[in-house]
C-alpha cells in the first residue's frame, strides 16, 4: 500500500493508455510517481480497456505492418477527418513522435499482432495490441509496479487545489482507506472525458442522453476535466460533440465495449420507430459509415433504430453478440419490433421497387442503387425479399467526448489567459480535442494517449526536479 | 441448444468471443473458432479439447467477472474437456469414473499394489520374496518374464483400444474423416505443436496461474513430467527387445540403455510431477474446474509414484527390499495402464487429436485465401 502521505514529484490522475504512458516514462526519468485510479481494479483504464490498436506513422512495412504509412499520409487522413479542426503543430508533432512509440510501447511490455480478422482495411495503419486493449493495459501495470511506481484503485479525486496555474495538492476519497491529501510537484491529469456522464451529456443533448448507451466503464465521469476548466484551464474542442456509434440496443447502459456493434447498415436499411427510412444507407465505406450512424440515431424520435435485412445477407458480416430478431413475414418482424406492419410493409415494398439491377460488391462503391426514392440508397442497395426478414434494434453508443484541456508540445496545459501552467500536463483523452476536433479515425486515440503520455511525464519529471 | 448446461454456455461465450476476437493471437482456440459463425456439440468439444489452459485469454478479457458478461474461456472449456471425455468414453459403463475419478484412481492403484503382493506371497515363500536377488533373471524369481509380458502387454493393450475406441468417437464428433493416415503435415504439424506445448505460452509470456503475472513454469514441468514419461516408456520398449531379440535379461548395469532411459525418464517424471501439484495447487481458482481437482491430484500422482517406485527398485534392488518393492512398483505400473483411459492421461491424446484437426482446419483455410 502507497504511502500517500510523502510527497511525490508526479502524480498521475488517471489509470488508462495515457496516464501508465505519463508514470512510466516519468518513473524511468527518476520521478516518484503515484496513479490515482478512480475505478475498481478490474475496470482499470477507461477507454483503453476496449481499444484494441494504435495508428502510427512508419516508413515501411514490418512483421505486423503490411506496409508504410508516413507522416505525411497520416497527416491528409488528420486533416480530412478533423475538417482541419486540428492544431497543426501538435497533430504533426504527434505524428511525428508516433513513429518511436511503435518500439517505445514494446520497451513497456505490450505485444503487437497483426490485424484481427475482419479488420484487413487496417493492416496497413494500425499496430494491434497482442490479446486487445486490456492485455496491453496489464502489460503497462505490470512494468509500472515493477519500476516502482505507486498505484491506488477506487480512489476518486473530489478537489484540486490549484493557484495561479500551480497545483497544489488533490483531495481523494477512498471508500476503503478514507480520505487523503496528496501533494506532488507535478500533477499529470490523464483522466479521460465525461461520455459516462448522463448529466453532463444532457446539457447538450436534452432528454434524449438518456436513451444513450455508453460503451465503456461508468467511470469516465469527467470529473477531472471539470475542475480543470473551473480551475482556469482553458479549453477545447466541441463540447457538444461526443464519438458516437449504432450499438445493439440491447447492449447494457454501460461498459458493452466493441461487441455491441454493428455494422450491416450496407446490407439492408435502417428504419425509425415510424418504420420510416432517414439516411442514405450506402453513401460511404467503413470507417466513415461506422462513425456516423450513432449521431444518426440520436437525432431519431426516442433515439431508437432497426437495422432491417433479409436472410440473403445473413452470414455476410462478422457474426453478432446479439441475434438478430427474425419474422417470418415483413408483419410478424414489425409485430416483434412494434413497429406500425403496414408502414413497413410499405417502405420496404417502396425501397425494392426503387433497386436498379448492378453488380453487388461491399468493398468498393458499387452500382447498386435505387432511384426515384428519398433518401435514396447510393451503393450496394439490393432488394428486402428472403424470408426469414431480420433487424437489429440500434441505438446511439456514445464512445468519447471532444471536450478537452488546451496544451502545448510538452503537454503543460495552458491557462485561460494563454500562459502556460507551471505544473500541470494533461494527457489521452482530456486532451485529444487538440488534435482531434471532430471525427474519428481507427486507433488514433491511442496514439494521443501513448504519445502524450509519455511526453507529459518525462515533462513532469523534469518540472518536478527544478 | 445443447446437449448440456456447459455445452450451452461454451456456445454462449463463444458467441460473445466471436464478436470480439481480440484473443486471436493467443492460442489455436480463436483463429479455430472464427472459421465458425454456429457451434454444434463437436465443435465446442472440439474447442474444449484444443484449449490449453494457459489463462490469457481470461486476464486479458474485458468481460470477464464481475463484468456482467461474465466471459470465463479457460474455466467453462476446462469443464466442457472433462464432460466430454466422459461422453466419448469406451465403454460407455465407464462414464462415471471421470466424475470420481480421484476415488476410482486410488482404488485401483490400491487394488492392483495388494493383487501384487498377495501373489507374490501365494507363488512363493518368505525367503523368495523377502531375499536378495541377484544376476540376470533376478526380477523374474518373484514373476517370470512371460507372466508379466503377458499381464502388462494386455493391459497397454487394453488400453490402447480403449483410447483409440474413446478418440474415433470424438474425431467422428466434431465431422472429421476416420481416415487420416495419408496427411502426414497435418500429423507433422500436431507433435511439433504438442511436442512444445506451443499453446500453453498465453501468446508468448507464459501462462497464467495465481496472479496476473504470466510465467512459463507450467511448461516447463509438463516437458520434464511428458519427456520424462516417454523416456521411461522408451526404456521398458528397449528391455522388451533386448529380452527378447537379444535374450538379455533384466536387471541390467547402470550403463545399459534402458537403465540409463529409465533413469533420466524417471527423474524427469519426479520433478514434472511435484512442480505440476504445485502448481496445480497455486492456481486461482477462478481458472480451473475445481471439481476435476481429484482427477488432476491422482493422475500426477500415479506418474510420481510411477518413477518413484522404479527409482527405489533400481536403488535398492539387490537387497532384501527388492521383492516388495517390484510388488509395488508392478502394482503402480498396472494400475497406471489400465486407468489410463479414464482419467487425465486422455488430455494429451484429444488434445491432440484437436491439433490435428486444426492444422488440417489452418491448411484448408490458407489453401482457400490463396485461391
Amino acid at each position: 500500500m502507497a504511502n500517500l502521505s510523502q510527497k511525490f514529484d508526479v502524480l498521475v490522475i488517471g489509470g488508462g493508455n495515457a496516464a501508465l504512458c505519463a508514470a512510466i516514462s516519468a518513473r524511468r526519468a527518476g520521478a516518484s510517481v503515484l496513479v490515482v485510479e478512480g475505478a475498481p481494479k478490474f475496470y482499470r483504464g477507461g477507454n483503453t480497456r476496449h481499444t484494441r490498436n494504435m495508428r502510427c506513422a512508419h516508413d515501411a512495412a514490418t512483421d505486423i505492418l503490411t506496409g508504410p504509412y508516413t507522416e505525411e499520409e497520416f497527416w491528409d487522413d488528420l486533416l480530412r477527418l478533423t475538417g482541419g479542426q486540428t492544431d497543426e503543430e501538435l497533430a504533426k508533432f504527434m505524428i511525428s513522435e508516433s513513429k518511436d512509440i511503435l518500439n517505445w510501447i514494446v520497451k513497456q511490455g505490450v505485444r503487437w499482432q497483426p490485424s484481427l480478422g475482419g479488420t484487413l482495411s487496417l493492416g496497413r495503419t494500425n499496430s494491434f495490441f497482442l490479446g486487445g486493449g486490456r492485455a496491453m493495459l496489464n502489460a503497462l501495470y505490470l512494468t509500472a509496479e515493477k519500476l516502482g511506481v505507486e498505484i491506488v484503485y477506487d480512489a476518486e479525486v473530489t478537489d484540486l487545489q490549484i493557484e495561479d496555474g500551480m497545483f497544489l495538492c488533490a483531495k481523494l476519497k477512498q471508500p476503503v482507506d478514507g480520505a487523503a491529501e496528496i501533494r506532488a510537484s507535478a500533477l499529470v491529469a490523464a483522466a479521460g472525458g465525461f461520455e459516462a456522464n448522463v448529466e453532463w451529456l444532457k446539457e447538450y443533448w436534452g432528454e434524449a442522453a438518456d436513451n444513450f448507451l455508453i460503451r465503456g466503464t461508468p467511470y469516465n465521469r469527467g470529473t477531472i476535466l471539470k475542475m480543470l476548466l473551473d480551475k482556469g484551464v482553458q479549453d477545447i474542442g466541441d463540447p457538444t460533440q461526443c464519438h458516437a456509434v449504432a450499438i445493439d440496443a440491447r447492449a447494457p447502459k454501460f461498459d458493452g465495449g466493441i461487441i455491441t456493434r454493428h455494422d450491416s447498415v450496407v446490407f439492408g436499411i435502417v428504419v425509425n420507430k415510424h418504420a420510416q427510412r432517414f439516411y442514405d444507407e450506402g453513401e460511404d465505406i467503413w470507417p466513415k459509415r461506422y462513425a456516423i450512424w450513432g449521431r444518426l440515431v440520436a437525432a431519431q424520435p426516442d433515439q431508437i433504430a432497426y437495422i432491417i435485412f433479409d436472410a440473403s445477407v445473413r452470414n455476410s458480416f462478422m457474426p453478432t453478440l446479439f441475434p438478430p430478431i427474425e419474422g417470418g413475414s415483413i408483419a410478424e418482424l414489425a409485430g416483434k419490433l412494434e413497429l406500425d406492419p403496414a408502414a413497413l410493409q410499405k417502405t420496404i415494398t417502396e425501397f425494392n421497387a426503387a433497386v436498379k439491377p448492378g453488380t453487388f460488391d461491399h468493398t468498393i462503391l458499387d452500382d447498386c442503387r435505387t432511384e426515384g426514392i428519398t433518401p435514396p440508397k447510393t451503393h450496394w442497395a439490393r432488394k428486402i425479399e428472403t424470408p426469414p426478414y431480420l433487424a437489429y434494434p440500434v441505438r446511439p453508443g456514445i464512445t468519447f467526448t471532444y471536450l478537452g484541456t488546451r496544451v502545448n508540445r510538452q503537454a503543460r496545459m495552458l491557462m485561460k489567459d494563454g500562459k502556460p501552467s507551471a505544473n500541470m500536463f494533461a494527457a489521452g483523452e482530456i486532451m485529444a480535442g487538440n488534435v482531434l476536433g471532430k471525427g474519428y479515425a481507427a486507433g488514433i486515440g491511442m496514439t494521443i494517449g501513448s504519445v502524450f503520455g509519455r511526453v507529459a511525464g518525462r515533462e513532469a519529471a523534469k518540472n518536478a526536479r527544478n | 441448444m445443447h446437449g448440456t448446461r456447459i455445452l450451452d454456455e461454451a456456445d454462449r461465450l463463444m458467441t460473445v468471443c466471436n464478436s470480439c476476437r481480440y484473443c486471436e493471437g493467443l492460442c489455436a482456440v480463436f483463429p479455430a473458432m472464427e472459421m465458425r459463425r454456429a457451434f454444434s456439440d463437436g465443435d465446442l468439444n472440439y474447442l474444449a479439447n484444443l484449449c490449453h489452459a494457459c489463462g490469457a485469454c481470461y486476464t486479458d478479457c474485458q468481460f470477464s467477472p464481475p463484468h456482467q458478461f461474465n466471459v470465463n474461456v479457460p474455466k467453462t472449456l476446462a469443464v466442457a474437456r472433462t464432460e466430454s471425455w466422459a461422453a466419448y468414453v469406451w465403454p460407455r459403463a465407464f462414464a462415471g469414473a471421470f466424475a470420481r475419478n480421484g476415488l476410482v484412481i486410488s482404488l485401483v492403484a490400491a487394488l492392483s499394489v495388494a493383487a501384487f503382493i498377495f501373489g507374490f506371497a501365494a507363488w512363493h515363500d518368505r525367503q523368495v520374496l523377502f531375499g536378495t536377488h541377484t544376476g540376470p533373471g533376478a526380477f523374474y524369481k518373484l514373476m517370470p518374464h512371460n507372466a508379466m509380458a503377458a499381464l502388462f502387454g494386455s493391459a497397454f493393450l487394453y488400453a490402447v483400444v480403449a483410447l483409440m475406441m474413446g478418440v474415433r468417437a470424438f474425431w467422428r464428433d466434431i465431422g472429421e474423416p476416420v481416415g487420416m493416415k495419408t496427411d502426414a503435415s497435418a500429423l507433422l504439424q500436431a507433435i511439433r505443436d504438442a511436442g512444445e506445448l506451443r499453446y500453453l505460452d498465453g501468446g508468448g509470456v507464459g501462462c497464467f496461474n495465481e496472479d496476473d503475472r504470466p510465467t512459463d513454469r507450467r511448461r516447463f514441468y509438463h516437458h520434464f513430467t511428458f519427456y520424462g514419461f516417454a523416456l521411461c516408456f522408451a526404456s521398458t520398449c528397449v528391455a522388451t527387445l533386448y529380452h527378447y531379440l537379444l535374450a538379455r535379461q533384466a536387471p541390467y548395469a547402470w550403463w545399459d540403455l534402458p537403465v540409463v532411459l529409465g533413469t533420466l525418464g524417471g527423474i524427469g517424471l519426479l520433478i514434472g510431477p511435484i512442480g505440476l501439484l504445485a502448481e496445480r495447487s497455486k492456481r486461482d481458482s477462478v481458472l480451473v474446474d475445481e471439481a476435476r481437482y481429484g482427477m488432476d491430484v491422482a493422475f500426477i500422482v500415479m506418474l510420481f509414484l510411477t518413477s518413484l517406485t522404479g527409482m527405489a527398485l533400481l536403488v535398492l534392488r539387490e537387497t532384501a527390499a527388492m521383492g516388495p518393492l517390484l510388488a509395488l512398483h508392478l502394482g503402480v505400473v498396472f494400475s497406471l495402464f489400465v486407468t489410463m483411459p479414464y482419467g487425465k492421461f486422455v488430455h494429451g491424446i484429444y488434445r491432440f487429436a484437436a491439433l490435428v484437426r486444426y492444422a488440417r482446419e489452418r491448411r484448408a483455410m490458407a489453401q482457400g485465401a490463396g485461391e
